[in-house]
């Protein structure tokens, strides 16, 4: 009897924190494997387009990026001035660097992959269709044939 | 007194506290919380044709299979030369594959039809793929509909062999001829 009374008295009123840090470290791992972190810093001003019959792009490692725009930053308007230009990975470039860049990435990934491999276009809405239809030639020409014209949901009616 | 001192002292050997790990847990998980974004990149998935050094064979196409869409440096549509909106291209596009009316001037049977698109170098890409979209969307609705009435539910749901029978019906012929040069800037 006297054994029962004692055990109470030594009950802890207060909830044990030692679990917050396990469940805290859960989410931060979570947040870890969802987090991509951005390998470039886009330089050029892109507002894509908007769309209705959208894919989403999986697997990300199987996607390259070719950004199509006006020059975001004022030092490299005046180095490059403001007709818009193309960036591949963190710096500009000329229609005719994209074979090697789309073989750079290409040889990353294991071969039963590689007809997988997307490009997306994220291209800005106001540039023309000229340095488009350049980048287009280069990629065919590059065999790189998996084109995603990236857009963003149409919200309302077209005009 | 003695016996005290010495309990407290193994007291600190063996425990670390561990109370400032939620903490760091937690500033951790803060900074992976403002970093993420969780984007989805999505877009209108194409695929381009092969290049080939060789000028392209002059394919005899009959007149009557193929409408031309062409969007012109002012970014206005012709289709088959006259003048159309944007919003009446996706049914225009319809009506000319499936031809309900048994045209002479229009495809015996849908999987002839072919769109040609044509644009300046001087289009805005917005409009071009606008019109892009609208030419997908049409296909999407011809599908979408053939897979109603063979399986009774939309394209996206059938299987893989489900859906090469519905392209099969509604294959989409795209040609993309080279840009002209005129407008750019």
């Amino acid at each position: 009897m006297s054994k029962f009374s004692k055990k109470r008295e030594k009950a802890d009123p207060a909830v044990s924190t030692a679990s917050l840090p396990d469940i805290i470290f859960m989410l931060l791992f979570f947040f870890m494997m969802v987090t991509v972190l951005r390998d470039a810093t886009v330089k050029v001003e892109v507002i894509v387009p908007e769309a209705t019959e959208l894919t989403k792009l999986e697997k990300k490692s199987l996607v390259n990026y070719i950004y199509i725009g006006k020059p975001k930053e004022k030092a490299d308007i005046a180095r490059y001035g403001s007709a818009p230009r193309i960036q591949l990975g963190d710096k500009f470039a000329e229609p005719s660097d994209i074979p090697l860049y789309v073989e750079q990435h290409r040889i990353t990934i294991p071969e039963v992959q590689r007809p997988q491999i997307t490009t997306s276009l994220r291209v800005d809405g106001n540039v023309t269709m000229g340095i488009v239809s350049d980048v287009k030639e280069q990629l065919r020409k590059s065999n790189q044939l998996k084109v995603n014209y990236s857009a963003r949901p149409r919200q309302g009616d077209l005009r | 007194m003695l016996k005290k001192r010495g309990d407290s002292k193994s007291r600190i050997n063996t425990e670390i506290n561990a109370g400032s790990m939620a903490d760091i847990a937690f500033l951790l998980l803060i900074f992976f919380l403002v970093t993420t974004t969780i984007e989805v990149d999505k877009g209108i998935l194409v695929r381009l044709p092969p290049w080939s050094e060789e000028d392209p064979l002059e394919a005899k196409v009959e007149k009557k299979n193929l409408i031309s869409v062409l969007v012109n440096a002012n970014n206005d549509l012709l289709v088959n030369g006259e003048p159309e909106q944007l919003s009446s291209l996706k049914d225009r596009i319809i009506d000319f594959i499936t031809n309900p009316t048994g045209r002479e001037d229009r495809p015996d049977s849908p999987d002839r039809a072919i769109v040609s698109l044509q644009n300046d170098r001087g289009t805005n890409y917005d409009t071009y793929l606008t019109v892009y979209n609208e030419l997908q969307a049409a296909y999407r609705e011809l599908r979408d509909e053939e897979a109603e009435k063979r399986f009774g539910t939309v394209f996206d749901n059938l299987t893989r062999d489900q859906k090469k029978q519905v392209i099969e019906v509604y294959p989409m012929k795209l040609s993309e001829a080279e840009s002209t040069d005129f407008g750019e800037d």
